[in-house]
């Protein structure tokens, strides 16, 4: 634990990392505590204040009905960080299963698991949420549905490659020759050693999803109005631009923050945990 | 020979690597009796892993049987099969799990089989490091935090877990440096004294093979050339191959000798 802080705390790129996500996370939770205008979170029109450039006291200014813009990137942040941990709750076990049972079992289920995981790959994973977003209800619920059915695929295949590699070493043919299951070689042996490339990922992947899903909002698929989200934040003022700049570049530096945030963030994990990719 | 404890009768595999065929093992019969060191020697690709893993049940073999205590073994072996042999590997660093203790990676194989209580488990495991030289409290420690000769002998101990009375020792010295090498031997002789053990020794060193084993037999390409007792093999070999072995085993093998008698002096 103190190596670990040593390390992430010796790099400035680590330690600007923690800095960020702490500052995210911290706003996501304490957004009822920060936020200047509380309700502005929800359906409130104050047309006496609308669309205002940055000034006392709505620091980022206000939005097209006179919400406060700074109040609702800090609950847009909250938003997008349950999206984003609720995503990979679901999409890791998922292709944390596939990928063990295709790396150690082999044979037809290999085939078939990871045939499966290669054309899910090979679909361009917006076009893919885009899709299924088309199909369903634009809401939440079924946005974090659309980005997990685009995001365990590369999981599996992580920690396919991984246990590939682990198979071969001798503390899963002692186990073996012992007589332990397959299920305790896969998930007693194998995953532990899958962690510390697991976790990075997993740091990383917070900020892309955070991304796919401001994508997808951008294109009025993901969280409808009135919840604050960074992505359709920036879609409503991308045509009031230049002149109200604020309406866009507050939320987009927002979105920016957080996905550089968790990238550095993820770098100094994989130094720590010696993850290898 | 009264007392066989493990036959291999005729046995034979091949594997196919691309469109050739290797024959890694090719018709070799042996018997090992209780309590026995049988060492098996050859250069590497000479099919001695491939016999260990036939012994072990890794595969199957192609033709042939293999008989433990009398009775052939079937293809596919049971938990109870799985029980009666045991191997310690050549690399405690890879055998043994770098994420879970010590006493997770022994009380595998008391979990696996039921041996004990499940409360007295814990004990159990504490007089298993007992046996092979180690502090109880070790149980508690990652690999990591142990030495080579230390691992191995936590490799020792899971094997001896099991109280199955066949181990198949695969080069179980060959990571180690030469006083450890020594020490790790001498461990291996007591346990086999004290519980009535069988040995099936891998090994390409010579010097090791001198220590430990009763009888060496000598593989090439699959094949056994020959096989006697190892006072026998190492001054009468009747074979050119196995006086090709012998005199090329490095002139250090000579020196390792006298510092392996100094330790055993030294160590009583």
């Amino acid at each position: 634990m103190k190596r670990a802080a040593a390390i992430v705390l010796s790099n400035p790129m680590s330690l600007a990392g923690v800095i960020l996500i702490a500052l995210v996370v911290s706003s996501a939770v304490f957004a009822d505590l920060v936020a200047p205008f509380p309700s502005h979170r929800g359906a409130v029109v104050d047309f006496a204040n609308f669309n205002q450039p940055p000034s006392w006291p709505n620091i980022m200014g206000t939005d097209l009905v006179g919400r406060d813009l700074f109040s609702r990137i800090l609950y847009a942040y909250r938003i997008s960080l349950i999206l984003g941990i609720v995503v990979l709750l679901l999409a890791v076990p998922a292709g944390v299963v596939v990928g063990l049972a295709a790396g150690y079992i082999g044979g037809r289920t290999r085939f078939i698991l990871m045939r499966t995981t290669d054309v899910f790959l090979s679909i361009p994973p917006l076009v893919l949420a885009m899709s299924i977003m088309g199909v369903l209800e634009p809401t939440l619920a079924n946005g974090m549905m659309a980005v997990t059915a685009m995001w365990w695929p590369w999981y599996s295949r992580l920690v396919f490659n991984i246990t590939l590699a682990e198979k071969e070493e001798g503390y899963v043919l002692a186990a073996e020759l012992i007589g332990a299951s397959r299920i305790h070689v896969m998930f007693r042996e194998i995953l532990p050693n899958c962690f510390p490339a697991i976790i990075t990922k997993m740091t990383l992947d917070l900020g892309f999803v955070i991304l796919i899903a401001s994508s997808l909002s951008f294109l009025g698929l993901g969280v409808q109005p009135p919840t604050p989200d960074l992505g359709s934040m920036v879609a409503q003022g991308a045509s009031y631009l230049p002149d109200s700049w604020w309406l866009t570049v507050f939320p987009g530096l927002a979105i920016l923050v957080a996905v550089f945030g968790f990238n550095l963030l993820g770098d100094a994990l994989r130094d720590v945990l010696g993850g290898d990719q | 020979m009264k007392d066989i404890h493990i036959a291999l009768r005729n046995v034979s595999k091949t594997f196919r690597v691309g469109a050739r065929t290797v024959r890694a093992v090719e018709c070799i019969s042996v018997e090992v009796a209780n309590g026995e060191c049988l060492a098996i020697v050859g250069e590497s690709g000479s099919g001695k892993s491939t016999l260990a893993n036939l012994v072990l049940g890794v595969y199957p073999p192609d033709a042939g049987n293999i008989l433990m205590d009398g009775a052939a073994l079937p293809p596919k072996r049971s938990l109870m099969h799985r029980r009666m042999v045991q191997l310690v590997q050549q690399n405690p660093l890879s055998s043994l799990n770098p994420k879970r203790t010590v006493g997770a990676s022994i009380r595998l194989a008391l979990d696996v089989h039921g041996i004990g209580a499940p409360g007295d488990r814990k004990k159990r495991i504490g007089e298993l490091l007992d046996e092979v030289g180690l502090p109880a409290e070790y149980s508690d420690r990652s690999p990591a935090a142990l030495s080579g000769g230390q691992r191995q002998r936590v490799a020792i101990a899971r094997a001896l877990a099991c109280e199955s009375r066949l181990v198949v020792l695969d080069e179980p010295t060959s990571s180690l440096d030469v006083i450890v090498q020594a020490r790790i031997l001498r461990l291996l002789n007591d346990l086999r004294k004290a519980r009535g053990l069988t040995y099936v020794f891998i090994t390409h060193d010579l010097a090791v093979v001198r220590n430990i084993a009763d009888r060496v037999m000598v593989l090439k390409d699959g094949a056994r050339v020959e096989i006697g007792k190892t006072a026998r093999i190492f001054s009468r070999p009747e074979h050119s191959y196995t006086r090709g072995l012998i005199a090329a085993s490095p002139v250090i093998a000579q020196e390792e000798q006298e510092l392996r008698d100094r330790l055993r002096k030294e160590i009583g």
